[in-house]
């Protein structure tokens, strides 16, 4: 193990370059840097024009997100010492599949965007007075909670060979957020999203490769949400087919939600 | 030069910000409010809150008793009357959060689920597990989504207020993507910028907490409150400075000396019990224990390792279930970025900078004296926080004081007409100065971090848990020395496209008018209060001090402290008492009420 390491990182500058190049620095290797410090020595002792987001270092903000030797991954959370023996030398590069505003940084609107389009935000039907709130077991709780931890770093993008193929795509986290009020006791929105979700880039654009799953450092399975979602639309055509009618399922969940905020 | 106008404007689109847009919102459907943010909004530091959000709801509980916590906790400091309005209103607006989707923990009865805290008589500590913060702001910025009349600036940099008359009427912002320098004019604006904790070298701060709304208030002639009170959190991993949430102790986590001793029974704060006890032990406020833990270090009773010296938290005992169900991100956090697993290992702690409990000068209402300007969350002082804020008192904080005032704000925007195109001249003034200053300019020698570094050293040297007259008075003479500096600082990027090195320049020159602010103020209070501990005046002094720290900028750059007095309601001031043998009032004393007559209003220096 040497005492330096070789960061590779791609550098791009609109203004400057007509796409990106690689550049070289050879940073002090301490075991106890992620790549996030190693980018924030050369930016304070070597190139104050080196470009990346950061914040919170400590995995929950979300905001640095980059390609790792070919993986996303938060660069806060990636220790530099898992690199050592390969050659010494790590490569970062910008998220795939987004848009480079200029070297690490990705242009994020469009994902936000469709974070919005799912309606990610409780649809009940009745809400409690101030002075009381939604009765919730801890096991339904629990039936939503993991889709709940997504912190919006994009890496399930980056991995996801759909969103790389086609951009209109909803993508995996949006998805996810989708299911995580879908499946919340208190919501009634599931209709409402539906019409998103249903639609040739939503749910059905998956291929199921699961990337998106692997590569979440919080642990949401984006590609369960999806899966679960495909047989749940499946099953209410089915239903739409054999019970025109109406759907005896929602109307208990309705009486459900009245007993709750009893 | 580009303009764009709006009824209100807040700045910081974390927990207060979000909130008081939404409280903004529901006053009136047609303002037109505007987010500007510096990062999206889900990247704002409320984030990185753990523990939890104090809310009375419990039949064992009582709104006295989380404000007698309250106060006794920031050591009489608090005013009162805002307490009182804080106390009442945090569990409506933590189950207004509710009500919005926050996925509180829960009793199996599906009831909301509270946690002990630290200095806290009573468990009333809402939860999300041990991310509270993260829930509370997804939660809030997912529910901003479906409100039409909030319009966002993702990844926009305030570097001016615009002040005209008297009266605040806008911003002077860069758009980081574009390079774009442009004029965001409104009737009125909020500042939710949060708190300042990147002036010192170790801290549990993001690196976006760099007091920015505290140094354009003050800038624009506003009062900053009660800078000199800094809290150390008890609790942080050596190096990275990364928070273990007090939670770890609430759930029943012992701090243990070198030799394995639960030292804090030798610092009055009670005995030790296999069990939590509540006001007692590894459950007394941070101030106190962060001050024990410097003692145990000067008995050399602390372990030694490259990164400083520290103690252990103990969660062995707890066992693998209740870590994985109630910290679940402590266990990830020890495991990802200290190689150790708490079920199985001591986790190695020191005290780290955590909270600025001073800020902007407000009102009940989060109104500064300067008008058209309000400020709710860290980056304000009401002051419910007084000389040391209790932990899980933050976040509802955030919560009460953003709505208010972002209701407030919107009251005042319905009242007054749109700024005029005066202020547009200052915003032109304030482009020229950025270019000349950074982009344009030639020659300069200094790097940020090197100025950063120094100004957090300064700081922590003179301002930390103890403080003395006379390493304060020789870092006023440092901040200034690197004041003069931060003048020849050079810059490598000139680039209009996300140029985060110019980011950078301008959050230093805020941060050191911030530190300077912090030292000014410690320097001037000649006691020992909570959090500022003056090892030349190591007692509370309330015939002099029982005030706020007011700090100005004088015209010509300077600064100076003022005093205004406490408001006390029902509780006069009494001793701090932690540890079993405390009595608590649970009621409180009405024929004590007494405007702070005590408190002189006079000037310091």
């Amino acid at each position: 193990m040497g005492e330096t390491i070789i960061l590779e990182v791609a550098r791009y500058s609109p203004e400057r370059d007509a796409e990106p190049t690689l550049q070289t620095y050879e940073v002090p290797f301490r075991k106890e840097w992620v790549i996030l410090d190693a980018l924030n020595h050369v930016k304070d002792q070597m190139d104050g024009s080196l470009t990346y987001r950061w914040s919170c270092r400590m995995g929950i903000c979300g905001s640095c997100g980059m390609m790792v030797n070919g993986e996303p991954r938060l660069s806060c959370a990636t220790f530099l010492s898992s690199y050592a023996g390969n050659g010494n030398k790590v490569r970062v590069e910008p998220l795939r599949y987004f848009p480079v505003v200029r070297d690490l940084v990705t242009e994020v609107s469009d994902f936000l965007g469709k974070l919005k389009t799912v309606k990610p935000w409780l649809i009940p039907q009745e809400e409690p007075p101030l002075t009381q709130e939604f009765l919730q077991t801890p096991e339904q709780l629990e039936d939503y909670k993991q889709f709940a931890m997504c912190i919006n770093c994009t890496l399930c993008y980056s991995a996801c060979p759909v969103v790389g193929l086609d951009p209109k795509f909803v993508g995996p986290a949006a998805i996810a957020l989708a299911q995580r009020y879908n499946k919340d006791s208190r919501d009634r929105g599931a209709e409402e999203r539906t019409a998103v979700l249903a639609h040739p880039d939503g749910i059905w654009g998956c291929t199921f490769v699961g990337e998106c799953t692997r590569v979440c450092p919080k642990h949401v399975d984006p590609a369960g949400a999806i899966q679960q979602y495909k047989v749940k639309a499946a099953l209410e055509w089915v239903k739409k087919l054999v019970m025109p009618w109406g759907d005896k399922d929602r109307q208990t969940k309705t009486e459900d939600v009245h007993n709750a905020a009893a | 030069m580009d303009t764009s106008t709006h009824d209100l404007l807040l700045v910081g689109g974390g927990g207060a910000g979000l909130r008081a847009a939404i409280a903004a919102a529901e006053v009136d459907s047609k303002l037109s409010i505007a987010v500007v943010s510096k990062v999206y909004p889900m990247r704002s530091h409320t984030v990185s809150a753990e523990g939890g959000a104090a809310g009375v709801v419990k039949p064992d509980d009582s709104l006295d008793e989380h404000a007698y916590d309250t106060i006794s906790g920031g050591d009489w400091l608090c005013d009162q009357d805002a307490v009182e309005a804080f106390v009442k209103e945090a569990p409506l607006e933590l189950t207004q959060l509710e009500h919005w989707g926050c996925p509180w923990s829960r009793e199996p009865d599906g009831h909301i689920a509270v946690r002990a805290f630290g200095g806290m008589k009573k468990k009333r500590t809402w939860f999300a597990a041990d991310k509270t913060g993260f829930h509370m702001l997804h939660t809030l910025f997912q529910t901003t989504l479906k409100y039409d009349p909030i319009t966002r600036y993702d990844e926009w940099f305030v570097t001016k207020l615009l002040v005209d008359d008297g009266r605040v009427m806008g911003v002077v912002a860069i758009e980081l993507m574009s390079g774009k320098i442009q004029a965001i004019t409104a009737k009125a604006v909020i500042l939710c910028t949060g708190g300042c904790g990147r002036v010192f070298p170790f801290t549990t701060n993001a690196n976006i907490k760099n007091g920015d709304g505290m140094a354009l208030a003050c800038r624009a002639g506003a009062p900053l409150k009660d800078m000199e009170f800094v809290q150390y959190h008890p609790t942080g991993l050596p190096f990275t400075g990364i928070l273990i949430t007090e939670a770890a102790r609430a759930e029943g986590g012992y701090l243990l000396n070198k030799d394995g001793y639960r030292y804090l029974q030798d610092y009055n704060l009670g005995t030790p019990e296999p069990k939590p006890v509540l006001r007692c032990m590894e459950l007394g406020p941070r101030d106190r224990l962060s001050q024990a833990f410097v003692k145990e270090e000067q008995k050399a009773r602390t372990l030694e390792t490259p990164y400083g010296s520290v103690v252990h938290l103990d969660l062995r005992h707890m066992g693998e279930k209740v870590i994985n169900t109630k910290l679940p991100f402590v266990r990830e956090l020890c495991l990802k970025y200290q190689n150790i697993d708490p079920v199985t290992d001591l986790v190695p702690v020191r005290p780290v900078v955590h909270y600025m409990m001073g800020g902007v000068s407000t009102d009940s209402n989060g109104a500064t004296p300067l008008a058209g300007l309000y400020a709710a969350g860290e980056v304000a002082c009401v002051s419910i926080n007084g000389a040391n804020r209790l932990g899980s008192n933050s976040l509802p904080e955030c919560l009460v004081f953003g709505a208010r005032a972002g209701k407030a704000a919107a009251e005042f925007c319905l009242e007054h007409e749109a700024p005029h195109d005066r202020v547009l001249t200052q915003a032109r003034d304030e482009r020229q100065r950025l270019e000349k200053q950074f982009l344009h300019k030639s020659g300069g020698k200094e790097r940020i971090a090197t100025i950063r570094t120094e100004m957090q050293k300064a700081v922590e040297t003179s301002a930390g848990i103890y403080r003395e007259e006379k390493l304060l008075t020789e870092a006023t003479g440092t901040l200034g020395e690197l004041q003069h500096r931060f003048g020849n600082v050079m810059l490598d990027d000139r680039s209009h496209t996300f140029n985060t090195e110019l980011q950078s320049a301008l959050e230093l020159g805020f941060m050191l008018d911030v530190a300077e602010s912090i030292v000014q103020c410690a320097l001037a209070r000649r006691e020992s209060r909570g959090a500022h501990q003056r090892t030349d005046y190591p007692a509370r002094d309330d015939r002099s001090f029982l005030a706020h720290s007011l700090l100005f900028r004088n015209p010509d750059g300077t600064m100076r402290v003022e005093y205004a007095p406490v408001k006390v309601t029902r509780w006069p001031p009494g001793e701090r008492v932690y540890g079993q043998a405390q009595e608590h009032p649970t009621e409180a004393k009405d024929e004590a009420k007494q405007d702070a007559t005590l408190a002189p209003s006079r000037r310091a220096s």
